[in-house]
């Protein structure tokens, strides 16, 4: 039985960032990823990040990932569990992490879920066909394994998944033949993410959808269809592309499978991806001792999940006694709040406005 | 149109551009920022204060007469939105940012594309260096082309020929 003051679930953003906090405040900490490596997404993030520059912004992913990283390994008060999954939460407080050989038990005092998200799917023909993937799967292959699952590739999605994925695999030199969005204006990616790819040469095709992929067994083109305001196909608009690899970037859902087991109240709000917990400003969920950071408290981005995390791992050693200088957490809530006044977060914060109005 | 496709018009460009007669002065920074992002690292990279904001939130505003033209915010920018401008007798010069490999040789001609990707004009690639970011470590590459001066304010990358 391990038995630390908190259990973070998840070594994203967000799960790294709250069990420093909660360390450097001097609780200790396991911190569970069923990778063998930390950074969660952020490993696969080869693009600059936004943010202030006294914070660190201007540093692509993988170099905010490798120094948390390093910063992790390094603390006395931090074991990590990698290569591990949490595979289950109990009633009297124990938690289970296992891989396929071995498993361990835990009790921890307060516990972090930090688990991130899923990617959604859209329904389509043949969309379990080989060649079809998910924007995250790709990244991996791509800038992780150093593999290019394909040479031609369509994009379902125009948000900033789906063009910064676009822009990676330009600069892995394949052929990306073009980004398509249901919708009549761009999914949700910032103006200059989108600007970049459209100069390189990769047209969005908005009010398009696909329909299904075709090919002897494996993707060898994609056929679309244009729509009307109301998402319906018009005849005589399909318009077919020759590629191997299909990539949807159509979404993400909180992955909060784990709280459901304990009962912990949910709620589902759109704005935030589907299903969320309830959670306070400092993640606490409604069960006292567990809370939530990151995408798996609504979908959002890494710089406001690794404030979270921050923000909660400081609660939990709040929570349990150790020092913590409150105007950090309240440093941490005004910048929080600071990044969230964008006009892109406008969709969170409606979400989350309607998340608290909810009870607990 | 920008709300719908992210990619400037002419309307968005005039709130950002420099003057003709100062471009012909020497280099200056352009930005095609019109978005309220939460970002400034451009504002912190500037040794001269000519690029300023008034929260994390607004978008840049650069003094064109403080610019010295150093480059220094291309290299920073994340968005990859910040331009150098410059406008010789017969052509113009433009200097971006480029995160592709391999580099493009110095001499090499090449297709100057416009905002949508399609090749406007020839573009000769004049100079390839790289720049630090605000962390002092780690390096961008810069990529200054040059093309007929009238299609300065349309040219925004380019592609290499085979």
């Amino acid at each position: 039985m391990i038995e630390p003051d908190v259990l973070v679930v998840g070594g994203g953003p967000a799960g790294m960032n709250a069990a420093l906090a909660a360390a450097n405040a001097g609780a200790t900490v396991l911190l569970v990823d069923r990778f063998q490596n930390l950074g969660g997404q952020l490993v696969k993030q080869t693009h600059k990040f936004f943010g202030w520059a006294a914070r660190g912004a201007g540093a692509r992913g993988f170099e905010l990932a490798q120094k948390w990283e390093g910063e992790i390994q390094n603390h006395p008060r931090i074991r990590t569990l990698l290569g591990f999954e949490v595979i289950g939460a109990y009633k009297d407080g124990i938690w289970l992490a296992a891989d396929l050989e071995d498993f361990y038990k835990i009790k921890p005092k307060r516990v972090v879920i930090a688990t991130g998200a899923s990617e959604r799917m859209i329904t389509f023909e043949n969309n379990d066909y080989p060649g079809v993937y998910g924007a995250g799967a790709v990244q991996t292959l791509m800038n992780v394994y150093g593999v290019l699952p394909g040479e031609r590739y369509l994009i379902v999605g125009s948000g900033n998944v789906g063009v910064i994925v676009a822009y990676q695999l330009l600069q892995a030199q394949a052929k990306v033949e073009a980004i398509i969005d249901i919708l009549p204006r761009l999914g949700g990616a910032y103006w200059v993410h989108a600007a970049k790819i459209q100069r390189a040469g990769v047209p969005i095709l908005l009010k398009r959808t696909i329909t299904g992929v075709y090919g002897e067994g494996h993707v060898e083109r994609a056929e679309t269809i244009g729509v009307d305001e109301k998402f319906q196909p018009i005849p005589g608009t399909e318009r077919t592309f020759s590629v191997d690899v299909v990539l949807l970037a159509v979404g993400l859902m909180p992955l909060s499978e784990l709280l459901f087991e304990l009962g912990v109240r949910e709620y589902y709000i759109p704005e935030l991806g589907g299903f969320v917990p309830w959670h306070d400003e400092t993640g606490r969920t409604s069960h006292p001792e567990i809370f939530v950071a990151g995408d798996v408290a609504g979908i959002e981005e890494a710089t406001t999940a690794a404030l979270q995390g921050r923000i909660s791992g400081l609660q939990t050693a709040l929570d349990l006694g150790y020092e913590v200088n409150k105007d950090e957490i309240d440093e941490l809530k005004m910048l929080l709040t600071q990044f969230r006044r964008s006009s892109l977060s406008e969709k969170v914060c409606q979400g989350l406005e309607r998340l608290h109005t909810k009870g607990v | 149109m920008i709300e719908v496709d992210g990619v400037p018009t002419f309307e968005n460009l005039k709130t950002s551009m420099p003057t003709e007669e100062r471009m012909r002065k020497k280099a200056v920074a352009m930005h095609e920022c019109y978005q309220d992002i939460p970002c400034d690292p451009c504002v912190y990279s500037c040794p001269t204060k000519a690029i300023t904001m008034e929260t994390l939130v607004s978008t840049p505003r650069i003094n064109h007469e403080l610019c010295n033209g150093c480059g220094l915010c291309v290299a920073a920018c994340p968005g990859i939105a910040i331009f150098l401008m410059e406008l010789k007798e017969d052509r113009g010069l433009i200097t971006l940012a480029y995160e592709f490999v391999p580099l493009p040789n110095p001499g090499e001609i090449v297709d100057g594309l416009d905002r949508y990707g399609r090749a406007v004009c020839e573009a000769r690639v004049e100079r390839v260096y790289s720049l630090p970011g605000i962390d002092k470590k780690t390096k961008t590459s810069l990529v200054r082309i040059s093309v007929p001066p009238e299609k300065i304010m349309e040219v925004r990358f380019f592609r290499r020929r085979e």
